[in-house]
């Protein structure tokens, strides 16, 4: 069986580790702050300047003054900080953030990825995320792994217009987890039920296969 | 208005000066920390042809959103503007002319306006559309991209605390874009909630020295929220 949203998020929260500085995007990847293994302290980035976002506020903590990037209504944690644009873009580009997790339309085999601009479909613009592709070591696309009519977006060579260029090393999809090397998707997991064939069939750009293919795990 | 005293009494008198094709940087993120009385003078003025730097355009009828309604924005620079049908419209009808800019490079932009730096290497954007056309330098094997930065003919800036010299401090998230845009501007304009006496706030909490502050002018309000999210209690 693909991978919930959840079960994504689940995934991926098992790539965090107790320190680290974390930046989500926007759908599955906010998702990810609900999976932070027991015991273990993580700070949330959040691009329009805040470092140590908090939960959603209860009715009475509302505070317009107090969003995310996303520009929903946030608060912030003990031991958070708040600084302007220029600062949150300096940490991110500089490469201080630990680890950053985004969605996209497709990757290719060379690590690029697309993911702010369909031609012919109103362009909204980028936000912070060529920014933050250029600018972290450690990052993890997740996506479905294919459109809903079976097309793969894994390619080898994205069709659209890039977010960013050689980039992207890792990708969790709703089928498997994948690294990016030397011109190649590389299969390190697939999804519980999912066969190697499926993802093979759903993966256009070149793949490597290991003999084995554990099954994903969700906790650590 | 004397001396160090940057403070006036009525927006006339804060955007004096505004006219037709002027360059205005505006600080805010989303609707959050928005310089609403200045944005509403500016549509009173009725000023024409302007480029607004600022890293999203408000919403319908509320916050830059409002310059569009009289078409009064030309052309537009923001990382994200997806968020009302006008702007939307002109810019398919071709009135209005948009120059999308990552995040973190518009706010380069407006910090090396401000700093007296013409232009800066950023690795974002490079391999993209952003980056066509742009000089591309290689340091250390790695590619970049060089991009021009930006100082407005007038900066607006939303603080929540000043003194009477135009020395700002900000409130939570509503800091975003405002201390940036207020190196960036020849005529640097801040509204604020309060404004102190000198020596009240304490020097080292000071985010906008009031050498970058031109005008200084207490305002009231609305501070509408986009996206309104709450738990449960």
């Amino acid at each position: 069986m693909a991978l919930t949203r959840e079960q994504m998020a689940q995934r991926v929260a098992c790539e965090l580790k107790d320190g680290y500085y974390v930046n989500l995007g926007i759908g599955i990847p906010t998702l990810v702050a609900n999976y932070i293994p027991d015991g273990m302290s993580i700070m949330f980035q959040s691009e329009n300047g805040l470092l140590g976002m908090g939960q959603f506020p209860t009715e009475d903590e509302v505070d317009a003054d107090m969003i995310n990037a996303g520009k929903q209504t946030v608060t912030a944690i003990p031991g958070a900080s708040i600084f302007s644009s220029a600062e949150s873009f300096g940490m991110i580009r500089g490469g201080h953030v630990d680890l950053t997790v985004l969605g996209a339309f497709e990757i290719d085999v060379s690590g690029n990825i697309a993911s702010w601009m369909i031609p012919g479909k109103l362009i909204k613009g980028m936000g912070g995320a060529m920014d933050l592709v250029a600018g972290a070591d450690n990052i993890i696309v997740v996506m479905t792994h294919a459109s809903k009519h079976g097309e793969s977006k894994l390619l080898t060579e994205c069709t659209l217009p890039l977010t960013g260029a050689g980039c992207i090393k890792k990708v969790l999809t709703d089928l498997a987890y994948l690294e990016i090397k030397d011109q190649k998707f590389w299969l390190k997991e697939r999804a519980p039920g999912v066969s190697v064939e499926e993802i093979a069939e759903k993966t256009a750009g070149a793949l490597v296969i290991p003999d084995h293919v554990p099954e994903m795990k969700f906790s650590v | 208005m004397s001396g160090f005293d940057k403070v006036v009494s009525s927006y006339e008198e804060a955007m004096a000066g505004l006219t037709d094709n002027m360059t205005i940087v505006a600080g805010g993120f989303g609707l959050c920390g928005i310089p609403e009385g200045c944005i509403s003078q500016i549509k009173a003025m009725g000023a024409k042809g302007l480029t607004i730097v600022s890293n999203n355009c408000g919403i319908d009828g509320f916050g830059l959103g409002i310059l569009l309604e009289d078409r009064q924005i030309k052309k537009m620079v923001a990382s994200y503007v997806g968020e009302n049908a006008l702007f939307e419209q002109q810019l398919l009808s071709g009135e209005l002319e948009v120059e999308l800019t990552p995040q973190g490079t518009l706010a380069e932009k407006m910090r090396a306006g401000g700093a007296g730096i013409p232009a800066f290497y950023t690795a974002t954007g490079y391999g993209t559309p952003v980056g066509e056309g742009k000089e591309s330098r290689s340091f250390n094997g790695r590619d970049y991209i060089l991009e021009e930065s930006i100082v407005g003919d007038f900066a607006i800036v939303k603080g929540w605390k000043a003194d009477r010299f135009g020395n700002v401090v900000y409130r939570n998230t509503a800091q975003n874009f405002n201390p940036i845009a207020a190196t960036a501007g020849k005529i640097t304009v801040v509204e604020v909630e309060e404004i102190v006496e000198p020596g009240e706030i304490e020097p080292a909490h000071i985010q906008t020295p009031g050498i970058y502050v031109d005008r200084l002018i207490k305002g009231t309000f609305e501070k509408r929220i986009e996206q309104r999210t709450v738990r449960a209690s």
